[in-house]
C-alpha cells in the first residue's frame, strides 16, 4: 500500500502570540516543529504499514526550512518526502493551500491512502484535509479515532461524530483525517536520522504542477480576506455540582457518556 | 534527652493557642483533625498530633514556638506531607505546625538572581513562576507537590543533580524560627560567605529538628534556551546501567541520567491511562540535555548518542518538543504513584552509592529480590548514584512482610556500606531509617549530631526521635 501523510511545520511554542497592534502572528523563525496533530497521522501510517505492508511518503508545503519536518518524518520511519515550495505559493488561504497540495500530490505519485492530522496548531481550520480529497475526487473521512480493519481494497474506521461514533468502510484511494490520540506517536530515532541524512527530498515548484496557472496559487488564488487575527479566548470553563450523592452519580454518568468517556 | 518529660496538651493549651492564632479555621484538633496528618506519603510511621496549626506567618510560628517552649510541648513542622521516612510525623504528639498556607513568592530579585519564598510554596508553582520569567531553579525532585520548605529540610536532590547539584547548592539564605521562638536569619543574598560556621547549611537537611524554616532565599540561573531528552532503549538493564559511567566520563554532561524498566513503565501507563511512546525494550536510560542553543545541545547529545550505541543501545530516541517531553517525563514523574498503585503496601530505600558502583547496586537489588522473597521495583537517578528501590508487600501476610522487609533492607544497606555509599540520597532519615543510619555511621558522628541538636534545642521539643536520636 502506498501511504501519503500530509505534514506541516508550525511554531514550536504551543502558545501562539499575536501582536496586539498589527494583528500578525509572532513567529519565532528559529523555533519550529512538526504540527503535533500530524504526528498522529504519521503514527497511523506506521501502524498500517506494520499490519499491511507498503511505503510511507510525506508531503509538506512551506518555505525551504520546512524540509526539517520531512527529515523528522524520515527519523520516525517515513520512506520518502516531497516539499512543495515556491514563492508563488506564499500567502495561500485554505482553498489555495489545499489546491496546491492536491496538485503536489498528483505530481508526487499515486497513493492508495492519504492521511492528515485533525488540524494544525497555527491555522486551526481543520479543512485542508477534506478539501484535498475534494480536489483529488476521492472519498474522505474526518475525525477518525480508530482504524478497525485494513484490506487491499478498503479500510474500516470509527469516526467521532458530535452525538455518536460511526463505523464506516471506505474504499481506497481515500483520505482520512485522524484524531488526536488515535495512537501514541513514536519518537524520532537518532539511528534512522543518521541513516537518512543523505536521502533526497523531492522539491516541487509551480513549474512541476499539472496546472501552471499562477492565479490559482498563493495570495492570488485565495478568496479569503483576513479581517483581523486575534488570540482565541482561553477556555477555562468549570462546572461545579452540589447535589446528593446518588443524583450526582447519575449526573456524572450522563456527563461522561456525553463526553464519550463511557 | 529522651528522658525529657513532655507536657501533654490539654484544653487550656488549646484555648491559649486559639488566642494566639485568632482564626479557628486554622486550628485543627479532635474531630476536625484529618487522618492525613498522622502519617506521611508512605504511611509506615503513624502517630497523631494533638493539634495542627496552619501557620500564616513567621510571627505566628514564633508565637506558637514560644508557647511550646514555655510549656514543654513537642512541635513537629510539616509541609505538604509528601515525605517518605516519617520526618513529618508527630512521634510525641503535641503541636504540628503546618506551613502550607505560607505559600507566597515574596520577591524575584533579578539583579541578584535570587527568589525569596515562604516555605509552603509548592515546587511546581515555584518552577512555573521562575520559568515564565526566563529563570531556572534546577533542583527537580520527582514529587512536584512537595513544598520548598520540605525540599530544604531533606536537602532533596532530584533528576538534574547530575549537572546542577542538589537543593543545598541553591539555598542562599534562610529565616528560621528556633525552638525558643527567636526568629533568625542565616546567610542571605550574598554569593560568597565565609563568616563563621554556616548555620544555614546546618538547617538544610535537618528535617525540622533544629528550627522551622519560615523564609528562604534561593539562587536562580537563567533558563536554558533549549532542552532535549533522549530515551535510550537497551536489550538489558545491565547494559543500560553499564553505560552510565561511560556517559559520566564523557565531556558531555547531561542534566539528568535516569534509568527505568519496562515493568515500571507499564505501571505508569496503567496509572496515567496513557501509553508511553516506546515499548521496544526491557530497559531504558533517559537522558536530558540543556544549553543556550539548539546547535550546542545537538552537538552534546549526538556525542552521547553515539556512545550509547557503541555500548549496545537498540536505538536513541529524541524528544525535542513540549508534547514529546510530556509523554516521557509525565510517566517518569508518575512512577512512585504507579508502583504504589500496583501493590498493597510498600516501603522504600533511597541509598546513594558512588556513581561508578551504580551498576553493582542495581544488579544486587535483583539478587535481594530472590534472597528476601520480596518483589522490588527500582528506578532512579543512575547519573548521581541515588537509587530508589521500592519493596512491595503484595499478598504477603503482615508477619511475612515485616520479616522479609527487614531482611531486604538489611541486605541493601549492607551492600551500600560495602560500596561506600550512604543511607539516604535525598529522602532523609526521619524516623524510619534511623536503625540503618545507626549501622552506617560511627558513634562519633552521632555524638556530634546530637550535640548540635542539644545546642539548638536544649529542651528537645522540635521533632523529637528523628535522625540521630534514639
Amino acid at each position: 500500500m502506498n501511504i501519503l501523510v500530509c505534514i506541516k511545520q508550525v511554531p514550536a511554542s504551543s502558545k501562539v502570540e499575536v501582536d496586539p497592534v498589527t494583528g500578525v502572528i509572532k513567529r519565532d523563525g528559529a523555533s519550529c516543529k512538526m504540527n503535533p496533530y500530524d504526528l498522529y497521522a504519521l503514527e497511523t501510517a506506521f501502524r498500517i504499514r506494520e499490519a499491511a505492508g507498503g511505503t510511507i511518503h510525506v508531503i509538506s508545503m512551506g518555505p525551504g526550512q520546512a524540509a526539517d519536518v520531512i527529515r523528522e518524518a524520515f527519523a520516525m520511519g517515513a520512506d520518502g518526502g516531497t516539499l512543495v515550495s515556491d514563492r508563488r505559493f506564499g500567502g495561500a488561504d485554505v482553498l489555495a493551500t489545499s489546491y496546491t497540495l492536491a496538485q503536489g500530490i498528483r505530481a508526487a505519485g499515486d497513493f492508495d491512502l492519504i492521511l492528515c492530522g485533525k488540524q494544525t496548531t497555527d491555522g486551526d481550520t481543520a479543512q485542508v484535509g477534506s478539501e484535498i480529497a475534494e480536489w483529488l475526487g476521492i472519498p474522505s473521512v474526518a475525525n477518525v479515532r480508530e482504524i478497525r480493519e485494513v484490506t487491499d481494497e478498503d479500510l474500516t474506521i470509527a469516526m467521532d461524530l458530535p452525538e455518536e461514533i460511526e463505523i464506516a468502510r471506505v474504499q481506497m484511494p481515500c483520505l482520512l483525517a485522524v484524531d488526536k490520540d488515535i495512537f501514541m506517536p513514536r519518537l524520532p530515532s537518532y539511528v534512522r536520522k543518521k541513516a537518512a541524512a543523505g536521502r533526497k527530498i523531492q522539491v516541487l515548484s509551480l513549474d512541476d504542477m499539472e496546472d501552471k496557472d499562477p492565479s490559482h496559487y498563493g495570495l492570488n488564488g485565495s478568496p479569503t480576506q483576513v479581517v483581523r487575527i486575534f488570540p482565541p479566548d482561553v477556555n477555562d470553563e468549570k462546572e461545579t455540582w452540589t447535589e446528593p450523592g446518588d443524583i450526582m452519580a447519575a449526573h456524572l454518568t450522563e456527563k461522561l457518556a456525553e463526553l464519550k468517556f463511557i | 534527652m529522651s528522658e525529657y518529660i513532655y507536657k501533654r496538651l490539654d484544653h487550656d493549651d488549646i484555648d491559649a493557642l486559639r488566642q494566639l492564632i485568632g482564626d479557628d479555621s486554622r486550628l485543627l484538633y479532635g474531630e476536625s483533625l484529618p487522618e492525613d496528618y498522622s502519617h506521611d506519603e508512605l504511611g509506615g510511621v503513624a502517630s497523631y498530633p494533638d493539634v495542627v496549626i496552619r501557620a500564616a506567618s513567621a510571627r505566628e510560628v514564633s508565637d506558637v514556638m514560644k508557647y511550646a517552649w514555655e510549656h514543654s510541648i513537642p512541635v513537629t513542622p510539616r509541609g505538604a506531607g509528601t515525605g517518605l521516612v516519617g520526618s513529618s510525623v508527630a512521634m510525641e504528639h503535641g503541636i504540628m505546625l503546618d506551613t502550607t498556607l505560607m505559600n507566597q513568592i515574596l520577591e524575584l530579585d533579578e539583579e541578584n538572581l535570587t527568589l525569596t519564598v515562604e516555605p509552603g510554596v509548592l515546587l511546581m508553582d515555584l518552577a512555573a513562576f521562575v520559568e515564565e520569567r526566563g529563570f531556572f531553579y534546577p533542583p527537580d525532585p520527582g514529587e512536584k507537590s512537595a513544598t520548598i520548605g520540605g525540599n530544604i529540610s531533606t536537602n532533596a536532590g532530584g533528576m538534574r543533580a547530575v549537572k546542577y547539584g542538589v537543593t543545598r547548592d541553591f539555598v542562599r539564605g534562610l529565616e528560621v524560627v528556633l525552638p525558643d521562638g527567636r526568629i533568625l536569619e542565616f546567610g542571605g543574598k550574598v554569593v560568597k560567605n565565609s563568616s563563621g560556621y554556616d548555620l544555614k547549611d546546618l538547617i538544610i537537611g535537618s528535617e525540622g529538628t533544629l528550627g522551622i524554616i519560615t523564609k528562604a532565599v534561593l539562587k536562580l540561573l537563567p533558563k536554558p534556551a533549549c532542552t532535549i531528552s533522549l530515551l535510550v532503549p537497551f536489550p538489558s538493564l545491565q547494559q543500560a546501567i553499564d553505560t552510565v559511567p561511560v556517559i559520566v566520563k564523557s565531556r558531555y554532561i547531561p542534566t539528568a541520567i535516569e534509568f527505568m524498566q519496562r515493568q515500571v513503565i507499564q505501571d505508569a501507563e496503567e496509572y496515567l491511562g496513557k501509553p508511553f511512546p516506546d515499548s521496544s525494550a526491557d530497559a531504558y536510560l533517559l537522558l536530558k540535555f540543556d544549553g543556550s542553543s539548539r546547535q550546542e545541545v545537538d552537538a552534546a547529545y549526538a556525542a552521547v548518542a553515539d556512545l550509547c550505541l557503541e555500548q549496545g543501545a537498540l536505538d536513541v530516541l529524541i524528544s525535542d518538543t513540549d508534547e514529546r517531553e510530556e509523554s516521557i517525563w509525565k510517566a517518569r514523574g508518575a512512577f512512585l504513584e504507579a508502583i504504589k498503585g500496583s501493590t498493597t503496601l510498600m516501603d522504600e530505600v533511597d541509598m546513594v552509592v558512588p556513581r561508578s558502583c551504580v551498576n553493582d547496586m542495581v544488579a544486587y537489588l535483583d539478587e535481594v529480590q530472590r534472597l528476601a522473597g520480596l518483589r522490588i521495583k527500582s528506578f532512579g537517578h543512575a547519573g548521581d548514584g541515588n537509587l530508589h528501590a521500592y519493596l512491595l508487600k503484595d499478598e504477603l501476610s503482615d508477619e511475612e512482610w515485616e520479616a522479609r522487609l527487614k531482611q531486604a533492607m538489611e541486605l541493601v544497606y549492607k551492600k551500600a556500606r560495602e560500596l561506600e555509599g550512604q543511607v539516604s540520597g535525598e529522602h532523609g532519615i526521619g524516623y524510619a531509617k534511623k536503625p540503618y543510619l545507626r549501622q552506617a555511621l560511627p558513634e562519633a558522628d552521632f555524638e556530634l549530631m546530637n550535640g548540635i541538636k542539644a545546642v539548638f534545642d536544649p529542651k528537645n521539643l522540635l521533632n523529637p526521635h528523628k535522625i540521630a536520636q534514639a
